[in-house]
């Protein structure tokens, strides 16, 4: 094939624009003037970029970055280094999640070198839901490494090296999260392991989806009161889903998830289920936003009718509600035209 | 060839299996950290999870993939706390970041690795939890 001198000497240019980019999320959590907002993104299975574009429509624009997921619930999708860069090329700001079931240390390793050439920054360490939960049961699960272990993992890669002591160059500075579940027994161990994640290196815990407002409310007190929610971003997690039959469904399906019967019960018997599914989810992200140690909320959208915008705006939180993001836009915006 | 001495490192390799077998499920993954989650072998865990429970705990405490078994790191934080005639330092070292499992000992004996050190080692990335 004719590629005509020259040009493979150079990167296409949003590939160069991507490694020098403002990362905002890192940003804000040094700021921390306004609550954070990420979100999921929705998974691929086949469909292009420009179709990966259209579904986050009506995400995107109303959060600082968003979450792609690693095979999740044990299910194979695209894969989690080729949508961060899809969403770095799209000029979304990607939170690269890595499990710890499907890949040993090297490949994991490789991952997130690759991704760092790109101008990913931002990770995130999960263990990772088993391969029992999927729909690929047979499937070898691998944990060569543990979530704590791949925060640790992460940081050595930050400073420079791979967990052998080879050198690595990366591109940015890293930005690393974790993720913990404040509803999983043993419950008065679990902001202890978020601050091993937190002495690990990670900078942001991101917690599982709670329909347990008092676990979310105990674990965050012991966050505050062990140092993690003043080292470390912590973001509780709401999920937007359609109704009660949603919510039976993660309770008995998801790993780690449970709903309390009279939580279902109050969307079951709603004269608009949906509606209510929509309140019962703004209410408990208006009830993590006031925890002391708080920093945002991670949301999670099943629904795909604009309720993520509609979230932030009755809230008044994510980028449409920080001057000085629409300062930065203005500016931005003046210099290209 | 091998070493001298190899064969009396397979015999007590041999004999560490017999005694811990039966009380803990020894995996012999040769670097025991027994001593550090409650006496409780966290290589039981079906993930092997080394540093705590995985999110998928289930609400009655037990395991996301088994669901009949109670969760190996809830047993072991449980004990950690409780069990009697536990050391106090061994009681606090379950908050420890325990490395990457080192998978060239497996099969090996930890009583061996421990007198010889060999267990002690990391790779020389690993900077644990001391992240600058």
């Amino acid at each position: 094939m004719d590629r005509g001198e020259g040009s493979v000497t150079s990167a296409p240019h949003q590939f160069a624009a991507l490694a020098s980019s403002h990362h905002r999320l890192a940003a804000l959590a040094s700021s921390r003037h306004r609550p954070i907002v990420t979100a999921e993104c929705p998974s691929a299975d086949g469909g292009t970029v420009d179709d990966l574009a259209a579904r986050l429509a009506t995400i995107a624009p109303f959060v600082d970055a968003v979450n792609v997921t690693d095979n999740p619930a044990a299910h194979a999708h695209a894969s989690n280094v080729s949508m961060a860069i899809a969403l770095a090329v799209l000029g979304i700001e990607p939170i690269m999640q890595i499990v710890c079931r499907d890949k040993n240390r090297l490949a994991i390793q490789a991952d997130i070198a690759g991704a760092a050439m790109f101008g990913i920054v931002n990770f995130s360490a999960l263990t990772g839901d088993d391969v029992t939960a999927g729909d690929e049961p047979e499937a070898r699960r691998v944990f060569d490494l543990d979530g704590p272990q791949l925060v640790s993992v992460l940081a050595g890669m930050k400073a420079g090296t791979y967990l052998s002591g080879r050198k690595f160059t990366p591109t940015g500075d890293f930005f690393i999260g974790a993720v913990e579940n404040p509803g999983a027994p043993p419950l008065d161990y679990r902001a202890d392991r978020a601050l091993l994640k937190v002495n690990a290196g990670a900078q942001m815990v991101q917690l599982q989806i709670s329909y347990r407002p008092n676990q979310v409310k105990a674990f965050m007190s012991a966050c505050v009161a062990n140092g993690v929610a003043q080292r470390a971003i912590v973001l509780p997690s709401v999920c937007l889903t359609k109704g009660a039959r949603a919510l039976s469904f993660m309770n008995d399906k998801v790993p780690g998830i449970s709903v309390p019967a009279e939580t279902i019960d109050r969307v079951a018997n709603a004269d608009d289920q949906s509606e209510e599914a929509y309140l019962l989810v703004r209410d408990l992200t208006a009830h993590a936003l006031q925890l002391p140690g708080v920093a945002g909320i991670h949301i999670t959208d099943f629904r795909h009718d604009g309720s993520v915008q509609r979230l932030t705006e009755e809230l008044r939180i994510g980028p449409k509600f920080d001057t000085a993001i629409s300062i930065e836009h203005e500016e931005r915006h003046a210099h290209s035209s | 060839m091998k070493s001298p001495g190899a064969g009396a490192v397979a015999v007590v390799a041999a004999i560490e299996h017999v005694v811990k077998a039966p009380v803990w499920d020894c995996r012999m993954c040769g670097q025991c950290v027994l001593h550090s989650t409650g006496m409780t072998c966290p290589m039981t865990c079906p993930k092997t999870l080394r540093n705590g429970p995985c999110g998928g705990v289930r609400e009655d405490g037990n395991c996301e993939v088994v669901p009949d078994m109670r969760c190996v790191w809830v047993k072991a934080h449980d004990r950690a706390e409780h069990m009697p005639l536990l050391p106090k330092s061994w009681r606090l070292h379950i908050r420890d970041l325990r490395p990457p499992v080192d998978n060239s000992l497996a099969g090996t004996s930890s009583w061996v690795n421990l007198v010889t050190k060999r267990d002690q080692q990391t790779p020389a990335g690993w900077i644990g939890a001391k992240a600058p």
